[in-house]
């Protein structure tokens, strides 16, 4: 029985010997003629709103790129692993894609989390990784292997008070949200608000799902002196904080929202009393009402149309900075004509004038985002529709 | 003054749904000696049924009767398929069953409906009235009126009538109650009903103020329930001033001492009055006979 047994062992150990060799050389003969590029996203999850619009334009331009001949006659064979949002999947992941994969880049890291705690595997296996998340903790203090393509909450920040130093305000009140993004961006606000000579008078804070914010908006109404509010948050909140704001008449006041609810929903949640609200957001969600002499104009209406026919679903930003990193990095390989990580890396961060769904992108050594503030357009709400908000008013 | 006038009626009219979900935890913790977990998804139930049916064309009234209905069959569901079965569970089975059916519930309406946040029209208009200088929505007297309502509707039909008669007796003492021929089983399906009805009423009036999403039931279960504590488990009259102190124990903290800490002052004053008094604001003390 026994011996049985120790044959039957060895001959699965051979079989899977065999079947493993020849799957290395079937590989390897792959691996000649494709450049293989990793992405770990959170395409499931409470983070899939960023994973899953990400995923299907990397999937939906790979292919196009293939269709077309792909890069240098070389075919892109895309590898894409699902984190569920959860960082440390994301981390093993990122180990697979360099030890089991091989693959020459990486696009991908929905949110700051799996970005971060994927950033040490590829510095250490000196691969390029271009993230997709938020946080410029991710490119600040710059590292030589990281990148990334969303414009930061402090950019967000910045455009806001620049409108508002325009306006020539001084005094501004803020009510922020004390989930990650609204705690967030109210420290970067608080930090750059001296560089455009604004003080804050007022502060107050609301929880994401509170549902009343007359308390804290009477308190900022009854504050002398102010001239602007900002309200930096996301989800529901910001709707209802707007819909307070006009119920007690503080609507000669400026408010300016964030671009966390830069979407259509927005003004239908909060109705007419979001009437007059400023906020900053990507060229992407105006592509229609760009003038045609914008440079971005071209790019995100091609963007825009070619994902809302394919996927049927509206356009978001967060599937534009997956556009935009692809893009950034297959424009490095062509001009390093080779698929050497290394020679990538150098190439992506002499990136110029690269004109993405999220803006202009010029990077330096200094500098791996490659974003400034025209990034951002600066909107108001009219008639229940966006409008751009002309510089200097 | 106009400042402490604005602060109260912010907290009453908060206070007045977490009233309305202190209520419902009472009717069943009454009837069934059963803290069910799944209130606040009646209250969900009923903002996102009305939601959606009105955008379906149905009238408001129309929309609104719909989902009470609605969240009373899906209340009755929960007591027939789920705690029924369960007789003579221990209290923390029957917890954990009411917990399961929360989460299935908003699990269900992610699929049914979706994830997005939804209003509803406020029911006379959003022209706000004006008051010593403070501001009011009109939808805000609705949610006063309409808890006052449920409160005094509730209270005829427990002291007036023989269901509610039926109903107390059962509470008092289950066995006793059968024997002089209470149908207890109805009684509790009653109070699983009521209380879904009484939370779905919560949801429809609340909406125009507070918007609605599959998962806006979680933090009301947990504040109704604080509230129902505060004021003395199984005692209506207690949920109702349990519910307007928290509202206002809210408000309050927001505006004079700080936003951030809201949260945690109304839940430090909830600790020192039950510290003080285990049985509640209005709780008696219950006794055990040996």
């Amino acid at each position: 029985m026994a011996h049985y047994t120790h044959v039957l062992r060895s001959v699965a150990v051979g079989a899977t010997a065999l079947a493993l060799s020849s799957f290395s050389l079937m590989h390897a003969a792959l691996a000649a003629s494709t450049i293989k590029l990793g992405s770990v996203l959170s395409i499931t999850g409470p983070a899939s709103f960023l994973g899953d619009p990400e995923d299907k334009t990397l999937k939906m331009y790979v292919d196009k790129i293939n269709a077309a001949g792909g890069v240098d006659g070389q075919k892109i064979e895309l590898v894409v692993y699902d984190d569920g949002g959860d960082a440390n999947k994301a981390r093993t992941f990122a180990t697979r894609l360099v030890e089991d994969d091989k693959v020459v880049a990486m696009i991908g890291g929905s949110t700051t989390g799996t970005t971060m705690a994927m950033i040490p595997v590829f510095e250490e296996a000196q691969i390029p990784f271009i993230s997709f998340a938020g946080a410029v903790e991710i490119i600040d203090p710059v590292r030589k292997y990281v990148f990334k393509t969303p414009h930061t909450d402090k950019m967000a920040c910045e455009k806001i008070f620049e409108n508002i130093k325009a306006r020539k305000f001084t005094k501004v009140a803020m009510i922020s949200g004390t989930d990650g993004f609204g705690s967030s961006m109210r420290a970067q606000c608080l930090k750059v608000a001296p560089n455009y000579g604004v003080s804050i008078v007022a502060e107050e804070t609301y929880g994401p799902r509170d549902s009343d914010m007359t308390a804290q908006l009477t308190k900022i109404k009854n504050t002398a002196g102010v001239e602007a509010v900002v309200n930096p948050g996301f989800g529901q909140g910001p709707a209802i904080v707007t819909r307070n704001y006009a119920q007690l008449g503080m609507s000669s006041t400026p408010l300016y929202q964030s671009h966390g609810v830069a979407s259509k929903s927005f003004i239908e949640l909060a109705g007419p009393a979001a009437e007059g609200v400023r906020l900053p957001a990507a060229a992407l969600l105006v592509a229609d009402k760009l003038p045609d002499n914008d440079p971005q104009k071209k790019v995100v209406t091609d963007y825009k149309k070619t994902y809302e026919d394919a996927t049927k679903q509206p356009v978001s930003t967060f599937g534009g900075h997956a556009y935009d990193g692809l893009y950034i990095l297959i424009d490095a390989m062509k001009r390093a004509k080779s698929t050497d990580p290394k020679k990538v890396r150098d190439e992506i961060e002499t990136t110029k004038g690269f004109v993405g769904t999220g803006g202009i992108v010029t990077m330096s050594p200094t500098d791996h985002l490659g974003l400034d503030l025209s990034a951002f357009r600066m909107l108001e709400v009219k008639n229940g529709d966006w409008t751009l908000v002309q510089p200097g008013s | 003054m106009s400042e402490l006038l604005q602060f109260l009626i912010s907290g009453l009219t908060v206070g007045a749904v977490y009233a309305l979900v202190a209520l419902g935890f009472t009717l069943v913790y009454h009837a069934a000696d059963v803290v069910n977990f799944a209130q606040g998804e009646f209250v969900m139930l009923g903002g996102m049924v009305t939601v959606f049916a009105y955008a379906a064309g149905v009238p408001l009234p129309l929309a609104a009767l719909l989902a009470v209905i609605v969240a009373v069959v899906v209340g009755l569901l929960l007591y027939w398929l789920a705690i029924a079965p369960a007789r003579g569970a221990s209290a923390v089975s029957l917890i954990i069953i009411t917990i399961g059916a929360s989460i299935l519930l908003r699990g269900a309406a992610q699929i049914v409906f979706d994830k997005q946040f939804h209003k509803l029209p406020a029911f006379s208009g959003d022209a706000p009235i004006h008051l010593f200088g403070a501001v009011i929505q009109p939808q805000s007297l609705w949610v006063l009126g309409g808890a006052a309502l449920v409160v005094l509707t509730l209270y005829y039909v427990m002291e007036r009538t023989l269901i509610g008669k039926a109903v107390v007796a059962t509470a008092a003492n289950r066995l006793a109650a059968r024997l002089v021929g209470v149908n207890v089983a109805t009684v509790m399906a009653l109070a699983f009903g009521g209380s879904a009805a009484i939370g779905a009423i919560a949801g429809i009036l609340i909406t125009p103020i507070t918007l609605t999403s599959y998962d806006v039931g979680t933090l009301l279960a947990l504040k109704g329930f604080a509230a129902a504590m505060l004021g003395g488990m199984g005692n209506p009259l207690g949920a109702v001033i349990g519910g307007l102190f928290l509202g206002l124990l809210e408000s309050f903290g927001a505006g004079y001492v700080s936003s951030t800490y809201k949260d945690a002052i109304a839940f430090i004053v909830i600790l020192a009055v039950l510290f003080v008094a285990p049985q509640g604001l209005v709780g008696r003390r219950k006794v055990e006979r040996v």
